[in-house]
């Protein structure tokens, strides 16, 4: 395989997001969408004129048409939530090769208030080829926490690694969302508080589980050249890459290794970084066995000692590897597909916005997002100009 | 255990043998004539060589649990009646994994690296949905 080349090639500079506290926002659909584009736009100095390409997780094509825009690149990735980091690095790729110029990502659920809007939110079916219906679904397993139930119950079995240790992941991320004004969970909890939430599926507590919130964002990534033009401080790519298993659970071939283990480090060589170089780690935490198997895959800790690496709370405000500094899935939003969030935070802290959370002078970051059922990982290494 | 709302499979051109003979409870596994090995889970096409059909060959029916959850809130096709109940991935004898409830214990009971049996529940139009119990 030939040396990839991206790094440094394009840059984010223009982010927006939307969560509230009550885990419910005002607008839904198109008109969502349309607010978080004009945001990240306005945050990066730019207007629509400018957009070229649009990256979303679903018809590209009737977002740019609502938009009213012409692209000349789209990408319609659909793999789950780490669409937004594949969106970000297919984006790149096309920016590097010439092919666009100016890519907008955006993205809008609001699975709360939906409950409240007749029709709206019923998914039905994806099209296609679902062997899910003849060899899962009849054994009723529950989706998505049955897959990672039994991904914590296969790390557990094998590496010992306890139901007090994934815990504590929520309880440091919590600490992170005291600090965050829109998340929808900031009251501290303990450990015994995870423990003593309702098991969901097995080894899964209640408080292990994301949120389930409204929530909406957006980015605008340019070549490295003409964001250095703009209004805000670039944060460029330095290192992408994606890790595919499967689609279905029981089709992981190890249900401890995610594709991170593949996209981690071609992202971090592409980068030229080392674990120590990474000042922030958004983690995509859809349950607490997901961020201890992003901690392992990317090489923060050998495999198998997540458990044991996470204990002493070093993912927390004031320890030595923020994660989740925004209040992660488990505390802050989750409204489906969360990886735009993961993006979003990430430029912020680079950038120095993150108000009471904000980390002491951060230049790198790395932006990891999981999607489907620990399915296709897709790794970020974002850095400020100083590490370019 | 019989949940009322099960999601009974649907047949596929590809599963059409593995389904026939759970008629007769009979766990059939398709085989790869390339790889000389079977596969899971039974594909339209070998990806190796479409044009080569996949042998059917009986399986065991042994296995072991690869990782197990007890589910105490619901999926799709069953009801709070139904809980606690466990969905596990199998791994047979053959060397391929597949999903399962194991049934006929309590659910507390099964642990990762129990060897467990297929066992059948019946389905509505004389299939067998393939089950393991612990052996």
């Amino acid at each position: 395989m030939s040396r990839r080349t991206l790094r440094g090639a394009a840059a984010l500079v223009g982010v927006a997001d939307a969560a509230s506290p009550t885990g419910e926002l005002d607008t839904h659909g198109r008109a969502l969408e349309a607010a978080m584009v004009h945001e990240a736009l306005a945050d990066a100095g730019l207007t629509l004129d400018d957009v070229d390409g649009v990256a979303y997780a679903g018809s590209a094509a009737g977002l740019a048409e609502f938009l009213g825009i012409r692209p000349r690149y789209l990408d319609g990735t659909l793999v789950g939530g780490s669409s937004y980091e594949l969106h970000v690095e297919h984006a790149a790729a096309a920016i590097a090769a010439g092919l666009c110029d100016v890519v907008i990502g955006v993205y809008a659920a609001t699975p709360r208030s939906d409950r409240r809007r007749p029709g709206a939110g019923r998914r039905g079916m994806p099209p296609g080829p679902n062997p899910a219906l003849e060899w899962e679904l009849p054994y009723g397993l529950r989706l998505p926490i049955g897959g990672y139930a039994l991904a914590a119950s296969r790390h557990m079995a094998v590496y010992g690694t306890t139901p007090e240790q994934l815990a504590q992941i929520a309880v440091d991320t919590r600490r992170w969302a005291a600090l965050n004004p829109r998340a929808r969970y900031r009251d501290p909890i303990t450990v015994d508080d995870v423990l003593d939430s309702p098991m969901v599926v097995s080894p899964l507590h209640l408080l292990d589980c994301c949120l389930v919130t409204d929530g909406a964002g957006a980015f605008v990534l340019t070549s490295a050249e003409r964001a250095r033009d703009l209004r805000k401080p670039p944060v460029y790519v330095l290192g992408a890459a994606t890790g595919g298993t499967h689609q279905m659970i029981s089709e992981m071939p190890d249900l401890t290794v995610t594709g991170g283990a593949v996209s981690g480090p071609a992202a971090f060589e592409m980068a030229g970084i080392k674990h120590e170089d990474v000042d922030l780690l958004m983690a995509y935490d859809s349950f607490t066995i997901t961020a201890l198997l992003h901690l392992e895959d990317l090489g923060f800790c050998p495999k198998g000692e997540g458990g044991a690496f996470v204990e002493d709370g070093k993912l927390g405000p004031g320890g030595s590897l923020p994660m989740n500094t925004n209040g992660g899935g488990l505390s802050y939003t989750h409204p489906g597909m969360y990886g735009m969030f993961l993006l979003v935070e990430a430029v912020r802290q680079l950038r120095g916005e993150a108000g009471e959370r904000q980390l002491d002078d951060p230049k790198v970051a790395v932006a990891h997002g999981s999607g489907g059922v620990l399915s296709t990982m897709g790794t970020l290494v974002l850095g400020t100009e100083e590490v370019l | 255990m019989s949940p009322a709302n099960l999601i009974e499979p649907p047949v596929t051109e590809a599963s059409a043998p593995f389904w026939e003979a759970t008629r007769e409870r009979r766990l059939v596994l398709p085989w790869s004539t390339v790889t000389g090995r079977p596969v899971w889970f039974p594909r339209d096409a070998d990806p190796l060589a479409p044009d080569r059909p996949y042998e059917w060959r009986e399986a065991s029916g042994e296995g072991v649990v690869y990782a197990a959850s007890v589910h105490h809130r619901p999926g799709p096709g069953r009801t709070e009646d139904d809980c606690p109940y466990v969905v596990a991935l199998v791994d047979l004898a053959e060397g391929v994994r597949m999903m399962a409830n194991i049934v006929d214990c309590p659910p507390e009971d099964v642990v990762v690296g129990m060897p467990v049996r297929v066992t059948w529940q019946p389905l509505s139009d004389g299939r067998h949905l393939p089950q393991f119990r612990p052996a």
